[in-house]
């Protein structure tokens, strides 16, 4: 039944409009992460290994279709409010892409290789989970410019720790 | 039996006949239904199985016979009509290998074969023919009509098998097997027959009739066709049981034709034609299900004498053909239940490289009957579940590695079905997702038809020299397969090695040559736009985006680069909107590529511009070598070729540049910037946001170059909303076409990279453009020359292109500190664009007083002088004074409020509320002018005045000399006030208040002037106009002409007055008006005088039976005589009795009457004469006179009192007195 009820997803309530998006994208093989900017713009994306790399942007970039539409559909009936994980995105014949958005709209997606069954909904909601303490930390950094691409090392050591352990 | 409608009777002569030999018992027509009326309860259920693939026109059986396809196709005919073209191209295109058969697409529906029917020259049979056929919509029973002629050959029925032991299957199913149950074995055949009950050779026409049958028989001998006899007759029937002939000979017939009672119909040709051949239908439509019953049946009898290992093909074989049955028996529920048992049964048969290819095409038609029939039953979940089961187990069944492609087209043609099948639900009604809709299959069928072009590239790049193997190894004896999927070099073989290793060498080879040739980008381009429509429709911009940047690279690859650029050019701007600035230098990468190989100049030189730019993620050196042909295009030469791309079309594309060199003209480009993001940015601002007229505009623009190498620019020029000013910001250099290159000049024409060059454009506003905007049209960047070529990069406005709003914003944002930059360098991120400006006015050099007395006193000539003194270098010319009440206040002030020049005469309304432009003349420097205002203010109330005052005068800037016409405002508040308070009283004689005046009474009017001014006032003159109902007494002179009124003080004057009788009425009658001539003590005599006019109140007038007056000395001395009269007058036209008495008083003695009865006739009066002698000095009450009147006794004594004195002053006895006295003596 999951195809056409999309496996119930929630959205936060928060209406602020815009907002930055942090694109993850894992795979088994590739990981990848991006974020996004006011008009949805990547922030951050890092792909393992980084052959076929252009192939994950489009990923990543038409994933924003779902959560864009996802996001606007606040006002629906939702399981919990506050629930910011937006589960699986959409399923594609090789990858499983998987989606996030903080309360200022900020969207983080990861991709997975479909073969990988080592990641469920548990593993991937704590990598969100994670992703988003350090993106804070990345935030709460004084001399970072909300919108500029994230540079962080303590960022970015954390996505490649979290891609070695998928691989 | 009663004789109902028409069509009820045939019904029952139907029914009828079909009682005789079965056991009856049928159920009652119901209702008055004519036969033409539907049957509902089919309805619903036929509206879903709409079969787009089954149109009336695609005929499989041989080209003559007539048939017709019973699927309704009314109301969904527009949805069947716009897939079936779509469905041929995509055929046409598509090797049909790969093509699902048009017989397993269709929806199976019941054969019916109709013989004895001359259609073509038999009228009546055509109109039998024509009503099975017209209309045939949902609610009709799912038939498919043939007519075929009596001895009509049908398919000969094999020997049956009794036992398969020994029997080895060659294959799963035969490629005829669906067409010949659809199309060529009928499960019916029906015999027409012309005769009626009563015929005259009923004998010979009975055994013909029995002949007829007996051949049909004969033809399908081994089978189970039904047969069934319909007899055409002309008499309408009669109700059944009435007629005993017909009884009989239907009996009598069906013995002879060896017929069931059920199986013989009567057709009468009369006027309901349509209703009998419906209910025809209907009777035939069981026949048939229970022939396709029997047929499921007797397949399912096979089970028994099948063994799992040497039979597996023929479980699946049998599984599928019950299913098969089962749909033409319109039993979905089963047919699908047995099509997913033949899924399986599918997967478990023993899979090796040489039947791979059988399995599959099963397992893929009977996968595309699961969903087809799940979408049908509104299942959409089951159907994409089993598709993706199908998936799943089929995506590793490969095949033959070297022929790897043929798996590759095979899946992509299954996704793109099941798309067609998704789409074809979704037009019925089905909802479909965002995340789940057809555009996901479609695509996902590109994907495969990708993949399959990759694979055929690599396994099918044979020779050129390589021959197509002769003979064909696909060339087949009977032209078509015996079984599908089977190789046509080794059909019916079954074991796992091939039994020919050459055959099956040059049968690949073969096919690996059909594949060279078939053209993979249509078929890819064609998914893609399928996906793309899906996508659009699901909210799905940017995987469109993306699928339409897949199918430029894909045109792209197909040499067709105007599409590619298309559609390429399309999308660039969703992803330069979103900055995703990766994937928009992959695209403009492939752009650039595709206007390089046809020579578009423009276009290479807008991709360039955005490669170099820096949203580009290229490195340096891609960088380098597109700035290096960028500059060889502006140099009119041709560019190096881009790199990846196909040599042949190389060598067609220099040529094209080859000739764009030739051609002279047309080569100067206009290219829009804020459309992109080029590698030079710009920023224009003017340094203020408004300039003085006599201070020059200034403009700096900003330039800041991303490409990796200095580059040369040969124009820059701003434009203006007023075009005049262009012609000052212009810089322009002519250089030769070999310095271009030449880097090392760091003159103003070359930017710099990464370094924001600044240029500066100064120029004198035009005077006629005070008050007026100029605004930054736009700023022009020209590159080349008119020799080569020349690009004129525009940016409308004051600069900025696709990327520069975001970057101003983040820079806005960033708490970094700007970079400390040497000398005159300025940092980019603080430069903001001003593209507009305003030009105003001079600042005035001369001075505006103003001198006046506040506040103004209403009606008075308020005078306000305006002092105007130069303090301009040069004379002032034409000055001009407005001056008044400053408009926008409210209208009311406006009618109140009057200016003059004159201040000698009075204003009224006439005069306007503002004065503008009052000549002054010319001022030379330091000179000094005054002007006095007068106003006038009707009423009181704030006013605000406003004086301006412009001028002209002649200055010079930058060497310029220009008329500035300059002006000075000053505005004051005025408060009007009025100038004093006047009270008018009405007092007696006496000084007593009176409420009201008694007629012919004198009586006095006292008028209280109380100064409200601050200043002081003179009463020229006060005048009192009386109405007519009054009179004056004595003369009306003013009594305060000449007064002078501090602030507070008060004047007063009174005037005798006298009022006719008037007739009484509550009002009063009017009194007249008091008119006060003043002016300030202050003001000039010219100044005129203000009259004030008061109305006075009415009055009310009373009158009055009796009136009393005394006639006295104004004093008195003691002991001294003091003679007193009363005059006693009667006012009314009656004789009035008076009773008068005297009251004694310390203070007098007195003789005369003390007490007195009189009698006055009417209008006379009486005359009472009294000497009193007071005995006290001091003001003394005189005894008081005590009157009554017996005629009028409301009139109390105390009223008659008032008219007397009650006091009087007596004088002491004095020495001067007695003087008198003596005199007098």
């Amino acid at each position: 039944m999951d195809g056409f009820e999309s496996n119930g997803f929630t959205e936060d309530r928060c209406i602020k409009s815009g907002g930055d998006s942090v694109v993850e994208q894992i795979c088994s093989f590739r990981n990848h992460l991006v974020k996004g900017g006011l008009q949805n713009y990547p922030l951050y994306i890092k792909t393992v290994p980084t052959e076929n790399e252009l192939k994950f942007h489009y990923t990543v970039h038409t994933s924003l279709d779902v959560v864009e539409e996802k996001i606007s559909a606040v006002g629906k009936a939702l399981v919990d409010q506050r629930e910011l994980y937006l589960g699986l995105l959409y399923p594609t014949e090789d990858y499983k892409v998987y989606g996030y958005v903080t309360n200022t709209k900020v969207k983080f997606v990861i991709v997975v290789d479909s073969s990988n069954i080592a990641l469920r909904d548990n593993e991937i909601r704590s990598m969100f989970r994670k992703l988003h303490n350090s993106y804070t930390d990345v935030m709460c950094n004084p001399f970072y410019n909300p919108g500029d691409l994230i540079q962080s090392k303590v960022f970015d050591n954390m996505v490649s720790g979290m891609m070695v352990q998928v691989c | 039996m009663r004789r109902r409608g028409p069509g009820t009777s045939l019904l029952h002569q139907l029914l009828c006949l079909r009682c005789q030999s079965s056991t009856g018992g049928f159920p009652p027509a119901d209702g008055d239904s004519s036969g033409s009326s539907s049957e509902p309860p089919q309805r619903s259920t036929f509206r879903l199985i709409v079969d787009w693939f089954n149109s009336p026109k695609a005929d499989l059986g041989d080209g003559d016979t007539d048939w017709i396809s019973v699927v309704p196709v009314a109301g969904e005919v527009n949805g069947g009509g716009s897939v079936l073209p779509e469905l041929s191209l995509i055929c046409k295109m598509s090797s049909a290998q790969w093509d699902f058969p048009l017989e397993l697409c269709c929806r199976p529906m019941a054969f019916v074969a109709l013989t004895g029917l001359d259609v073509t020259y038999n009228a009546v049979h055509r109109a039998i023919w024509d009503a099975f056929c017209a209309n045939r919509r949902a609610d009709r029973v799912p038939i498919s009509f043939k007519v075929l002629p009596g001895d009509h050959e049908y398919p000969k029925c094999r020997q049956k098998r009794t036992s398969y032991e020994w029997y080895i299957p060659k294959g799963i199913l035969k490629t005829g097997w669906m067409n010949k149950h659809l199309n060529l074995v009928p499960a019916l055949v029906v015999v027409f027959y012309e005769l009626d009950w009563d015929d005259a050779q009923w004998k010979e026409k009975q055994s013909e009739c029995a002949t007829r049958v007996e051949i049909v028989r004969q033809s399908l001998h081994g089978r189970n066709t039904k047969v069934a006899v319909v007899l055409i007759q002309k008499k309408t029937p009669l109700p059944p049981g009435e007629d005993l002939i017909a009884s009989e000979r239907a009996a009598a017939l069906c013995n002879a034709c060896d017929l069931s009672g059920k199986s013989l119909f009567v057709l009468p040709h009369t006027d309901h034609l349509v209703g009998y051949i419906i209910r025809l239908e209907n009777a035939f439509y069981e026949h048939a299900q229970t022939y396709y019953y029997t047929e499921i049946r007797r397949v399912k009898s096979h089970k028994e004498f099948l063994n799992k290992t040497t039979h597996q093909l023929l479980f699946v074989r049998h599984q599928f053909k019950t299913a098969f049955f089962s749909e033409l028996k319109q039993d979905t529920q089963n047919a699908l239940k047995n099509y997913r048992t033949a899924y399986n049964l599918v997967h478990e048969l023993r899979a090796h490289e040489t039947n791979m290819l059988e399995i599959k095409t099963m397992a893929g038609f009977t996968n595309y009957k699961i969903c087809r029939l799940c979408f049908q039953h509104n299942a959409p979940l089951d159907a994409i579940a089993q598709f993706r089961k199908h998936v799943d187990l089929c995506k590793k069944k490969i095949g033959s590695a070297e022929l790897a492609f043929e798996h590759a087209a095979w899946m992509s043609k299954q996704f793109q079905a099941f798309g067609d099948l998704f789409d074809e639900a979704i037009k019925l009604g089905l909802t479909a997702i965002q995340t789940q809709n057809p555009g996901f299959y479609y695509q996902q069928a590109a994907y495969y038809a990708q993949e399959r072009k990759q694979l055929a590239n690599q396994l099918c790049n044979h020779d050129s020299s390589t021959a197509y193997p002769s003979p064909d190894p696909l060339e087949t004896p009977a032209g078509v397969l015996d079984f599908f999927g089977q190789r046509p070099w080794r059909q019916n073989h079954q074991s796992i090695e091939p039994p020919d290793a050459e055959k099956e060498k040059v049968g690949i080879l073969a096919l690996q040559l059909k594949e060279r040739d078939v053209d993979h980008s249509e078929l890819i381009i064609t998914l893609l736009s399928n996906a793309v429509a899906q996508f659009k429709k699901y909210k799905c911009p940017r995987m469109k985006s993306h699928l339409m940047v897949q199918m430029g690279e894909e045109y792209y690859y197909a040499k067709d680069y105007s599409k590619a650029l298309k559609l390429l050019d399309y999308v660039m701007c969703d992803y330069r909107s979103e900055r995703w600035w990766k994937l928009l230098t992959f695209i403009l990468t492939t752009a650039l590529k595709c206007a390089y190989l046809m020579g578009q100049i423009k276009d290479y030189i807008t991709y360039s511009l955005e490669l170099l730019g820096r949203s580009s993620t290229l490195n340096d050196e891609q960088k380098s070598r597109i700035e290096k042909n960028l500059i060889k295009v502006l140099m009119n030469e041709s560019p190096a070729p881009e790199p990846d791309c196909d040599s042949k079309a190389i060598k067609t594309a220099q040529k094209v540049w080859a000739d764009r060199i030739s051609l002279a003209g047309s080569n100067v480009f206009t290219i829009e910037m804020q459309d992109y993001v080029p590698f030079v940015e710009c920023k224009a601002r003017f340094l203020a946001p408004s300039f003085h007229v006599d201070d020059p505009v200034q403009i700096h623009v900003y330039l800041r170059a991303h490409c990796p190498h200095p580059f040369r620019f040969s124009k820059l020029c701003v434009c203006f909303n007023n075009q005049e000013y262009n012609q000052h910001c212009v810089i322009e250099d002519t250089y030769q076409t070999s310095d271009i290159l030449d880097a090392s000049s760091q003159g103003t024409m070359c930017l710099v990279p990464g370094k924001t060059r600044q240029y500066v454009f100064k120029f004198v506003a035009r005077t006629e453009d005070v008050g007026k905007k100029v605004e930054i049209t736009s700023v022009d960047l020209v590159l080349g020359s008119d020799i080569g070529r020349c690009v004129i990069l525009n940016w409308r406005g004051g600069g900025g292109d696709a990327a520069s709003c975001q970057e101003a914003l983040q820079a806005t944002r960033s708490f970094k500190r700007r970079p400390k930059l040497p000398g005159n360098e300025v940092c980019w991120d603080s430069v903001t664009i001003q593209a507009s400006t305003m030009v105003i006015s001079r600042i005035p050099r001369i001075s505006v007083q103003l001198r006046h007395e506040p506040p103004a006193l209403t009606n008075e000539m308020y005078c306000l002088a305006v002092t105007v003194q130069s303090q301009e270098a040069t004379t002032a010319k034409d000055i001009k004074l407005t001056a008044g009440l400053k408009p926008g206040q409210d209208a009311n002030l406006t009618q109140t409020t009057h200016v003059t020049l004159d201040g000698t005469e009075m204003c009224d309304d006439s005069h306007p509320a503002l004065l503008p432009d009052i000549p002054i003349g010319d001022l030379h420097p330091g000179e000094m002018v005054e002007k006095a205002l007068h106003i006038r203010c009707g009423q009181v109330g704030s006013r605000i005045f406003l004086v301006h005052v412009s001028y002209v005068v002649t200055t010079v800037v930058e060497g310029k000399e220009i008329v500035c016409k300059c002006h000075k405002d000053e505005t004051i508040t005025i408060e009007t006030v009025v100038p004093f308070d006047v009270t008018a009283k009405f007092v007696s004689t006496k000084f007593e208040h009176m409420d009201w005046v008694f007629a012919d009474i004198p009586f006095l009017l006292m008028m209280d002037i109380l100064s409200a001014s601050p200043w002081s006032l003179t009463i020229v003159t006060s005048k009192l106009e009386l109405a007519p109902s009054m009179t004056a007494v004595d003369q009306m002179e003013s009594q305060l002409a000449q007064v002078v009124l501090q602030t507070g003080e008060c004047a007063s004057e009174c005037f005798c007055l006298q009022c006719p009788p008037a007739p009484t009425n509550h009002s009063g009658v009017a009194s007249g008006r008091y008119i006060i001539s003043w002016k300030r003590t202050s003001a000039a005599k010219s100044i005129p005088v203000v009259n004030t006019v008061i109305t006075l109140p009415h009055v009310i007038v009373d009158t009055i039976p009796l009136f009393v007056h005394a006639e006295l000395p104004s004093f008195g001395r003691v002991r001294e005589s003091l003679p007193v009269k009363y005059w006693l007058q009667n006012r009314t036209k009656l004789v009035q009795d008076v009773e008068i008495f005297v009251e004694p008083n310390d203070a007098f003695m007195f003789s005369g009457l003390k007490q007195v009865r009189l009698r006055i006739l009417p209008d006379t009066e009486q005359e009472l004469l009294y000497n009193f002698y007071p005995l006290m000095a001091g003001y003394q009450r005189l005894p008081g006179l005590s009157i009554s009147l017996s005629r009028f006794p409301a009139i109390s004594n105390d009223l008659l009192r008032r008219f007397l004195p009650t006091h009087i002053f007596v004088k002491p006895q004095g020495r001067q007195a007695n003087e008198v006295i003596v005199v007098a003596a």
